[in-house]
């Protein structure tokens, strides 16, 4: 009797070599894939590099604080209140394409793409401190151009006294702008910020768009950003999108919050306290003890005479 | 309740209470305290006070609403610890924060309100962590004992406006403190309204026929 064994493999069932060794492609592809940092996982951002010349004129001779405590512990309330909410969330904030529109009392007015705004100027590097109006201090080696540079190219009219920043309104990019329960809102979107506009053309003032030599990381106000080192953090605006020169004192987002905490000059005064804590001090990121604060954080030399004759404790 | 339980629910809160110290000496030990570790641990020892503190709190609610007996016996369990995460708050702002810059931190209870009414607080536990043992209570007479123990409600008010007082603008965490307060005290103000009504009731039924 013929026995009929059912053979142990039909000439289909054999792997083509050319899977088989695709498959070992695929392993070495996943295990570079498992060696790669997740977006989001590490903590220091990988950003573009962003090369800029330092000007030693302008920068402190300090170290820089950290630059995974600059990119974490962060006051950005479009993302939320909390120190870490920008950099969990700011993955939601897209800064391509960006436009900044710098208008009002100009006799160019233009509205700029991000990446002709950054070619325009010559970058440097600044290494500036940073004080918090909460009593807190970093030391940031900034990228950007002095402020003045595009005033001017825009021609402010006699007219303009002011300039006023807004920040992006776009609750699909900022989840906080969002209104919560009973409408609830931290701030009045979108963020507003002011300075006069003398302070806005002193050479200190920084439009900025990077940082530790980087593009700027988006928790810390991609793509584009002000920093005024004399003043409270808040009183530089993140993210901006809109540049505008004004003859009236702009009403800004924590003025309408609260006036009586956050005045429109907020400069850094040891003298001034806030009402519900001292000025007198702030703990620099990084130390252990306490370091006094100074006036308008150690920029007295440059900026002192911009407020002569002015009572600093009215005009706080 | 049996002697079991009671051990049982003991260690329970034991372990409770002790878990929020575990990630902090963890992270203190791996250096993963954040950019400004002592503001952190600060304000982790102030969320974990207020939270233990509401908890001692809620204890007699749960008997009043619930007719529960059990969460009598660890109300003084959870007062000794929110006492105890008080003192380690307050050791942290004193050493780490000041370093023992007394003058500074003077100026700061007198002039800054939430630290005023923070000290406040921590003053009320005073007496009651130093009367929590069973001689207090026998030498102070359970009357006067009840009496003086009614600071615990101080302390939770001067707790929660510390907080509230201290939170910048935007900042809601506090009003759910505040709301779960109210509620705490909401409870014990309708059961001595009640008991008030009844009592006044009470006498009105006995004199009402001497009236008559």
């Amino acid at each position: 009797m013929l026995i009929r064994r059912a053979p142990r493999f039909t000439a289909g069932e054999i792997t083509d070599p050319k899977v088989y060794l695709s498959r070992r492609e695929l392993m070495a592809g996943a295990a570079a894939l498992a060696l790669m940092p997740l977006p989001g996982e590490a903590a220091t951002p990988k950003g573009q590099p962003l090369s800029a010349t330092r000007n030693a004129a302008f920068s402190l001779t300090e170290p820089a604080t950290k630059i995974d405590h600059a990119t974490t512990y962060n006051n950005f309330y479009e993302f939320g209140v909390n120190k870490d909410d920008p950099s969990r969330l700011a993955h939601t904030l897209r800064p391509r394409p960006w436009t900044v529109q710098v208008d009002g009392l100009v006799h160019k007015p233009k509205t700029f793409d991000i990446d002709e705004l950054i070619r325009l100027f010559p970058l440097e590097e600044r290494v500036y401190s940073l004080r918090c109006v909460e009593a807190w201090s970093m030391v940031i080696p900034w990228i950007g151009f002095p402020l003045a540079s595009l005033l001017k190219r825009v021609e402010p009219t006699g007219q303009a006294k002011f300039v006023e920043f807004t920040t992006l309104l776009d609750p699909a990019q900022f989840p906080a702008q969002k209104p919560g329960f009973f409408g609830y809102s931290s701030l009045d979107w979108p963020y507003v910020e002011g300075l006069r506009l003398d302070e806005a053309l002193h050479p200190l003032t920084l439009l900025t768009v990077g940082m530790y030599g980087q593009v700027l990381p988006n928790q810390n106000g991609a793509p584009v950003r002000m920093v005024v080192p004399w003043k409270y953090g808040f009183k530089s605006a993140k993210s901006i999108v809109r540049i505008r020169l004004v003859t009236e004192q702009p009403k800004t987002s924590w003025e309408k919050a609260a006036s009586n905490e956050y005045g429109f000059y907020s400069n850094v005064n040891p003298a001034v306290s806030h009402p519900r804590w001292s000025q007198a001090d702030e703990r620099r990121i990084g130390e252990f003890r306490r370091r006094a604060t100074l006036p308008f954080n150690g920029y007295a030399d440059q900026v002192a005479s911009l407020y002569t004759g002015m009572d600093l404790k009215k005009f706080y | 309740m049996s002697y079991r339980t009671r051990i049982a629910l003991k260690v329970l809160v034991w372990g409770v209470c002790l878990a929020p110290l575990a990630p902090l000496v963890y992270r203190a030990w791996t250096d993963d305290l954040g950019a400004n570790p002592i503001s952190f641990v600060t304000n982790t020892l102030g969320d974990w006070t207020l939270r233990i503190l509401l908890a001692s709190l809620a204890m007699t609610p749960l008997r009043i609403v619930f007719g529960l007996s059990w969460p009598i016996a660890l109300r003084r369990l959870l007062g000794l610890f929110a006492f105890a995460y008080v003192c380690l708050h307050f050791s942290v702002w004193i050493v780490l924060d000041f370093f023992f810059d007394w003058p500074r931190m003077w100026a700061d209870i007198v002039k800054r309100p939430y630290i005023t009414i923070g000290m406040l607080g921590l003053t009320a536990l005073i007496p009651l962590a130093a009367t929590s043992t069973t001689g207090m209570i026998r030498r102070l007479g359970a009357r006067n004992w009840t009496r003086l123990h009614r600071l615990a409600y101080l302390a939770g008010v001067c707790g929660v406006l510390h907080y509230i007082w201290l939170a910048k603008v935007g900042v809601r965490d506090p009003y759910w403190y505040a709301a779960v307060l109210a509620l705490l005290l909401g409870v014990r103000a309708w059961a001595w309204g009640r008991r008030a009504v009844r009592r006044r009731s009470a006498v009105a039924a006995t004199s009402a026929p001497a009236g008559s």
